[in-house]
């Protein structure tokens, strides 16, 4: 009987310490929003705010899924020496390509409205642009990757129904495409990028 | 209607067809309309669409963003005013479409802001209707009907100084020139005394760098992140016409999960 009160003790222990430890998706948009917004309305140096900008971004997002997820078909044909190739350039591509899109808000206020779980694995998490005087207000949803409650990680930004990850994975796509289904196009580009 | 015109239609019919008897082959190119699906992208001229994009782009850099930057330094009001009395105008193309697509509650809710907004909202400049609760709801045109008949898009491509189209979407577009926009009928089509070529052709123009001018920092974005600037846009409009074409408002509707979901399992 010990033994079993024990065991029902350190289950009810051990799941409660679990849900603890699972982070809600609207929270983590909320946090990193409120945390962006401190960095990008700081008096900051713009490269100060650049780092910072990037540390939240390596925190909370899923670089290597959707480095992955942007190659498309071209995933599967690729070495291991390629895909890690790939991963080095992809991950400073989108560091610079997300710092140098956010760098130029100062104040952006986006409100989280809502989330919908479709599975165990996403969540979408929606918000609110607001609106300034230079634009109207914009709907932002979120994906999130939730397959390790503990730490979800941001893996699509939709913008009026628009995906970001599907829009670079098409650029991606055309790159190679038109290159005879060379990946090392597609390298060749990125390095160019980065160097700019 | 001219020879000029003919000449185009039967031009644009016959690509229709082309992309019709592809979709019957490989399957691909057909708008799929079940939820979580995805068009593929069908770009039948990309060189020549290219060449047109970079032209565009020119034109857009010593034209269009200069009027847009202008057209930002009038006040707020005034701006809102005028995007209201374009956003009035769409409703007699909007209106039409949704009785065609079978949106009878949307075509009602329309038509009545169209009446309110003309009449006490000073030709469309006021949204009155809103105020009374008859709020906003999304553009229709005749290429999204022709989208939710179950027509695919067929080719992709750009034209000259309008931007990315399908072959879908142009015969949409041609359709307004045949009767199916009243305000293009009242200007151009028939001679009224009330109202001339140059209406019409200032109300497209307008709407055009009402567009632009609210776009101007995410175009600016979007060409400077690009590694395929090209390849963005095209991907941006094909995605945004499947979304109106779905009138899909949730983004759970519209995403597919099959990449995710191989990534996913590997």
């Amino acid at each position: 009987m010990r033994i079993i009160k024990l065991s029902a003790l350190v289950i009810l222990v051990f799941s409660l310490s679990l849900n603890a430890f699972a982070k809600d998706p609207s929270s983590l948009i909320n946090e990193i929003v409120d945390e962006a917004a401190s960095v990008l309305s700081s008096n900051d140096p713009v490269e100060s705010k650049i780092i910072k900008l990037n540390t939240i971004a390596e925190r909370s997002v899923d670089i290597n899924g959707i480095g992955m997820y942007t190659l498309g078909k071209y995933r599967k044909s690729i070495t291991d020496d390629q895909k890690s190739k790939y991963q080095k350039l992809f991950r400073s591509y989108f560091l610079k390509s997300f710092s140098s899109r956010l760098v130029d808000y100062t104040n952006p206020r986006i409100n989280v409205v809502s989330q919908k779980k479709i599975n165990d694995k996403y969540t979408i998490v929606n918000s609110i642009l607001e609106a300034t005087s230079k634009r109207p207000q914009v709907k932002i949803d979120w994906r999130i990757y939730t397959k390790n409650p503990e730490r979800p990680l941001i893996r699509d930004l939709i913008v009026e129904g628009l995906s970001l990850a599907r829009t670079q994975k098409e650029e991606f796509n055309s790159i190679i495409q038109n290159n005879d289904g060379d990946i090392n196009a597609l390298f060749k580009t990125l390095e160019e990028f980065l160097i700019k | 209607m001219n020879k000029k015109v003919l000449i185009f239609v039967i031009f644009i019919f016959s690509l229709f067809q082309v992309s019709f008897s592809n979709a019957g082959e490989n399957g691909d190119l057909k708008l799929k309309k079940e939820k979580n699906e995805h068009y593929e992208i069908n770009d039948c001229f990309e060189k020549v669409n290219r060449g047109i994009f970079g032209f565009n782009q020119a034109l857009d850099k010593v034209i269009f963003k200069p009027l847009a930057k202008g057209y930002r330094m009038f006040p707020q009001p005034i701006r809102s005013g005028t995007s209201n009395a374009l956003n009035n105008l769409s409703n007699v193309v909007t209106i039409p479409n949704n009785i065609l697509q079978g949106q009878l509650k949307d075509a009602g809710i329309n038509s009545a802001r169209f009446l309110i907004n003309t009449t006490l909202g000073i030709a469309g400049i006021f949204d009155v209707a809103s105020y009374y609760g008859l709020n906003k709801k999304d553009k229709e045109d005749y290429g999204q009907t022709l989208g939710v008949w179950g027509a695919g898009p067929g080719c992709y491509f750009i034209l000259p100084v309008l931007g990315p189209s399908t072959v879908r979407d142009s015969v949409g577009s041609l359709v307004n020139i045949i009767g199916g926009d009243a305000w293009y009928n009242v200007t151009i089509a028939n001679d009224t005394q009330y109202f001339s070529e140059a209406d019409y052709y200032a109300s497209r123009a307008l709407s055009g760098i009402d567009f632009r001018a609210k776009n101007i920092e995410s175009f600016n974005s979007l060409e400077k992140n690009s590694v395929d600037l090209y390849a963005s846009v095209r991907s941006l409009y094909l995605q945004d016409r499947t979304r109106k074409i779905g009138n899909i408002d949730k983004t759970t509707e519209t995403l597919s999960d099959d990449d995710w979901e191989e990534l996913d399992s590997k």
